[in-house]
């Protein structure tokens, strides 16, 4: 990933005299943020246009992949047989157990760990440990514990959430400014008082980075698990679909598990904007 | 080194204590730091303390504090002096009226925090974040944060030496405003003698860990920086300072 990043050819294009390219592309007359904004819209939905028009024309077959507007179709079908939405609900539950579980796991060892030596010198070894391991490596053995039930894909869902909370939360209290720390025990705050009104929310930004990554994982475990064993949820409607080659079914799961890809990283940004109002990273524009 | 104390004269009604030191010992490992210091300091009475750097007024000051543990000797004082120090260490994270009232209880802090806004020239801006003050303002909010608890005994370390010119001396003038309201016994950690000459009663040179002259600042010279006894003071701790009133002028 970072290797992708270091070949990009960006930086380097950039470093090169950025006068001059502002005195070349200022002539152009840039066009403004509103068609900007519009434009970055029109581009996927011409996309999308040609996909329906292409599949329309019969240059793409249906096998491989079905029109938008089929797919629709597909969706209001499903909706009505009452599968969709059930296997959506089962979908969200596993998701939000795990990321629960996973996550107060995870907040409470780091927390721990981020305050205390001994805590650190107890659980930090093995929690960096297991952490080496990529948690769909367990895939296997998840499935021999738990089989195909709801307990397996909770478990894996968990264990892809725990660590990035972790060590987001170690990082974040220790990153806490030791001046503020000194503050407070010039001021007198008991132990408790300190925690809730500096330590926390000192960490806060960098546990809020930890969340969102931390969704991320959640989905991508939940895809896994639900792909390979599963009887209810978005993936098993996906593993149905291929016995039967309904491809647009299968397209379908796709786009909803992006959709909630998206819906959950502006949940999260939310979160930051709310709770980081004093930021000036993360500040809403205009306040 | 007990000639530390030579009791300044009082008006009526502020002999009362605010921190009492003897035989103050403080060892940094091998190195001591403050060795066998006496000080004391009345409430209403604000005390500088001058001396080079690494001559232990900072250490002194966080003994003060109860930031540091003691090799020896102690200190009489309140448990919890107020301290404001060179940054102003808001809490980036709560609005200023919420830094004001850090410590105390939520309900009765908030009118409490607002009155000390007002104080300090800032009554309009209690919901503000700090990240929008600039660095007198924000020093001006430690200020209120200090005083807002009617301390004893407050603590200033260097607290005006990260703002520009003017501003300190728009500080100098609250400062003087604010503490012959709230009358704490205040000790002064600086670098800037006419600084300490124009806000202290008295002034402390402090040379190897321990304090060395001590001067009191008659109020005409803490008046009018041009008058003949401020002069005289000045050049005086500067020639304690090691620095020649020549070179003081350039």
């Amino acid at each position: 990933m970072s290797e992708a990043v270091n070949h990009f050819p960006l930086p380097a294009a950039a470093e090169s005299s950025p006068v001059r390219r502002l005195r070349r592309l200022r002539p152009l007359q840039e066009p403004g943020n509103r068609s900007l904004f519009l434009l970055s819209w029109a581009a996927p939905l011409l996309l999308l246009l040609l996909w329906e028009a292409f599949a329309r024309a019969g240059v793409l077959s249906p096998q491989v992949l079905p029109a938008p507007s089929r797919v629709l179709q597909t969706a209001w079908n499903l909706i009505g047989q009452g599968r969709l939405l059930s296997d959506l609900g089962a979908s969200l539950l596993r998701a939000a157990a795990g990321f629960v579980i996973g996550g107060s796991l995870g907040f409470v060892l780091g927390t721990l760990v981020g305050f205390s030596r001994l805590a650190e010198a107890l659980f930090d070894r093995s929690v960096q440990m297991v952490r080496a391991v990529p948690f769909l490596a367990a895939l296997p053995l998840v499935i021999v514990w738990f089989g195909v039930g709801e307990g397996g894909k909770v478990f894996l869902v968990s264990l892809g959430v725990l660590f990035p909370i972790y060590i987001n939360t170690v990082l974040g209290i220790r990153q806490v400014d030791p001046k503020l720390l000194e503050l407070g025990r010039v001021t007198g705050l008991s132990n408790w008082t300190l925690i809730r009104r500096i330590v926390l929310p000192g960490a806060l930004p960098s546990i809020l980075a930890g969340v969102r990554y931390a969704l991320a994982v959640a989905w991508l475990a939940l895809v896994i698990a639900e792909t390979i064993a599963a009887n209810t949820g978005i993936g098993s409607l996906a593993m149905d679909a291929r016995e039967f080659l309904q491809t647009d079914v299968i397209v379908l799961t796709i786009v909803i598990y992006a959709g909630i890809g998206v819906v959950s990283d502006a949940i999260a940004r939310l979160l930051e904007r709310r709770l980081l109002a004093w930021h000036p990273n993360y500040a809403a524009k205009g306040k | 080194m007990m000639s530390t104390t030579t009791q300044p004269m009082h008006p009526a009604g502020i002999d009362e204590i605010a921190v009492q030191v003897a035989g103050l010992k403080r060892r940094y490992g091998q190195r001591t730091v403050i060795q066998g210091l006496n000080l004391r300091i009345h409430r209403g009475e604000f005390v500088a303390l001058l001396g080079e750097s690494g001559c232990g007024k900072t250490t002194l000051l966080r003994a003060l504090a109860g930031l540091d543990a003691l090799d020896g000797g102690r200190i009489d004082g309140p448990a919890q002096p107020a301290v404001v120090f060179q940054e102003p260490r808001l809490i980036p994270w709560d609005p200023l009226w919420r830094n004001v009232s850090l410590g105390l209880d939520d309900k009765s802090g908030k009118p409490l925090a607002q009155a000390a806004l007002e104080e300090v020239g800032l009554g309009g801006r209690s919901e503000d974040w700090p990240r929008n003050l600039s660095g007198g303002q924000a020093q001006r909010v430690a200020l209120a944060r200090a005083l807002v608890r009617e301390p004893r005994l407050l603590l200033l370390d260097e607290p005006f030496a990260a703002l520009d010119a003017l501003t300190r001396i728009r500080m100098h003038a609250l400062v003087r405003q604010l503490l012959a309201r709230h009358r704490p016994g205040v000790l002064l950690v600086t670098h800037d003698v006419d600084e300490a000459i124009v806000l202290a009663d008295r002034i402390l040179v402090m040379r190897d860990g321990a304090i060395a002259s001590d001067h009191r600042v008659a109020p005409e010279a803490a008046h009018h920086r041009a008058h003949p006894a401020a002069e005289a003071l000045r050049t005086q701790l500067l020639a304690e300072l090691g620095v020649a009133a020549a070179d003081a002028l350039h």
